[in-house]
């Protein structure tokens, strides 16, 4: 693990290295207006280009970016491919232009953004981390056969097998094994990714409302396509409920199928853009007074968020898991007597009885 | 808002590095390590089972060796009681053979006596009739001379021959 991250951030520093502007640095001495709002949104906002630094002014100074594919897709032109460096500083290139993150063409016609943007970059990087590291687990399963863990096996181990044993065989069920790998893969997907967003210069993919909704479909569909009858009669004639109630309690059911994974959508995006904005937050305080004394406070309180952070990383792929296969493990329940056992006792074994 | 409009590209990548990822560690990852974990627990609960089988299997084996030894301890115990029986009875044969043995030598030492008493007494009774002759001869030579001193001398001499 530590092995890979270091490797990752060999990687980044290198490409910033090669990618350093040989522009000099003018002098720092412009006094413009900080806007931490500004500077925040920028910052958990998705980029064409990987910034990571700026050494001296906005206007003037080096700025440490790494230049990302920028992909477009214009129904009258068709696809043009070209560095998001020829898009910097608002210039135009290809008839394409850059307002606000945003790919516009000039002529005000539809645009397909598919780039290569910060996210995307991050994503794919947390993707051949993933892959790395899981597949280096499973070598180890393959080497060791049955034999006891070792190594970076060990480590998620015990995951692996609370994700199995505390998630999904409790929520599921005993139809858990089919829903095993997509469980395993948006838990350390969700958490790998919350991590990496927490290192410097890192983007803030699981912040992202198009990822967080990207997941949040992929869980719906899965639980749609799992549902069994039970799930739908639960739905369209709620056990319990009267007729006359129905025509209310339809469409309040429907919009449930709906709110659940947009609340997972929801609950992800603004934990993790939450903490990034008030991680920013204390550290926009050091600009906003331009004094150092408030340095060590804010640093004080921007290491017990990071701290946080850190445990919300995990808690949120936790929680995001445990919704998904609690969702999935309602689609697939055979019998539906957990309804009618409010009481417990005799009510169950009729609604047993009555279930057969 | 910026950040709360899902940007359509971001969209599209997502679904489709997700979509690999999830398939690759599916085929490479999950699988494999889902089975092996699958496979270990099953070994050790199997271990733990026939580990449960053996010691039941020694329980009863120890079982058996007692019943073994039982029934060793009354074998011998019987084997002893017949050897006790089988010494006394030989004992009691040999006794009996030893009372006959001696009371048919007896009966052959009487046979023997009688025989010697008989032989004894034929002897006597040829030397008698010898003697008788003898004395019958002299009485024979003397006759001429005295017959009532013959007749005393043939007296005498049968007197003798009762002494003896």
């Amino acid at each position: 693990m530590k092995r890979l991250l270091l490797a990752l951030f060999c990687f980044l520093s290198f490409s910033v290295y090669a990618n350093e502007p040989a522009a000099t640095t003018a002098e720092a001495t412009d006094t413009e207006d900080f806007k931490p709002g500004e500077m925040i949104l920028h910052h958990i906002g998705d980029a064409h280009e990987w910034h990571f630094a700026t050494l001296g002014s906005e206007e003037h100074g080096t700025h440490l970016t790494i230049p990302l594919p920028v992909i477009a897709y214009r129904p009258t032109q068709g696809l043009s491919v070209f560095s998001s460096s020829r898009l910097a500083e608002g210039k135009v290139y290809d008839g394409l232009k850059l307002e606000h993150e945003h790919l516009e063409s000039e002529d005000g016609s539809k645009v397909y953004d598919f780039s290569i943007t910060k996210n995307v970059a991050s994503l794919m990087l947390s993707a051949a981390l993933l892959l790395l590291v899981f597949t280096a687990v499973a070598r180890g399963y393959a080497k060791r056969g049955s034999g006891a863990p070792r190594g970076i096996q060990s480590f998620f181990e015990p995951i692996i097998v609370f994700i199995r044993d505390e998630v999904a065989k409790k929520s599921i069920g005993p139809k858990y094994e089919r829903y095993m790998p997509y469980l395993l893969t948006i838990f350390f997907f969700i958490w790998f990714n919350n991590l990496l967003g927490l290192l410097p210069g890192g983007a803030n993919l699981t912040g992202n409302i198009a990822v967080t909704l990207t997941l949040a479909v992929l869980t719906l569909l899965i639980t749609l396509f799992s549902s069994n009858k039970n799930y739908w009669h639960h739905i369209f004639a709620t056990p319990g409920v009267p007729k006359a109630l129905l025509p209310i309690m339809i469409p309040v059911e429907v919009i449930g199928i709906f709110v659940k994974p947009f609340s997972l959508m929801v609950r992800l995006f603004a934990n993790i853009t939450a903490g990034h904005i008030v991680t920013l937050s204390f550290i926009s305080l050091i600009f906003i007074f331009r004094n150092i004394g408030v340095a060590p406070v804010s640093l004080a309180f921007g290491l017990f968020i990071n701290t946080l952070e850190l445990m919300v990383a995990i808690l949120q792929a936790y929680i995001f898991t445990l919704l998904t296969a609690m969702y999935i493990g309602g689609a697939v329940e055979e019998h539906h007597d957990a309804d009618y056992q409010i009481g417990g006792g005799d009510g169950a074994e009729q609604a047993h009885a009555h279930g057969h | 808002m910026q950040i709360v409009t899902p940007e359509f590209g971001l969209i599209f990548w997502q679904l489709v590095i997700f979509g690999i990822v999830l398939l690759l560690l599916r085929a490479f990852a999950w699988k494999p390590i889902l089975s092996s974990l699958k496979e270990r627990e099953s070994s050790i609960e199997g271990a733990l089972r026939m580990a449960d089988q053996a010691k039941l299997e020694m329980q009863q084996l120890k079982a058996g060796n007692e019943k073994l030894l039982a029934e060793a301890r009354m074998e011998r115990d019987r084997i002893l009681k017949e050897a006790t029986d089988v010494s006394n009875q030989l004992i009691e044969q040999a006794k009996n053979k030893a009372t006959e043995e001696g009371s048919r030598m007896i009966v052959q030492a009487r046979e023997a006596i009688q025989n010697e008493k008989n032989a004894a007494l034929a002897e006597v009774k040829n030397t008698a009739a010898k003697l008788s002759i003898d004395i019958a001869e002299r009485i024979l030579r003397r006759e001429l001379a005295d017959q009532p001193a013959q007749q005393q001398l043939v007296d005498s001499y049968l007197q003798e021959v009762k002494l003896n």
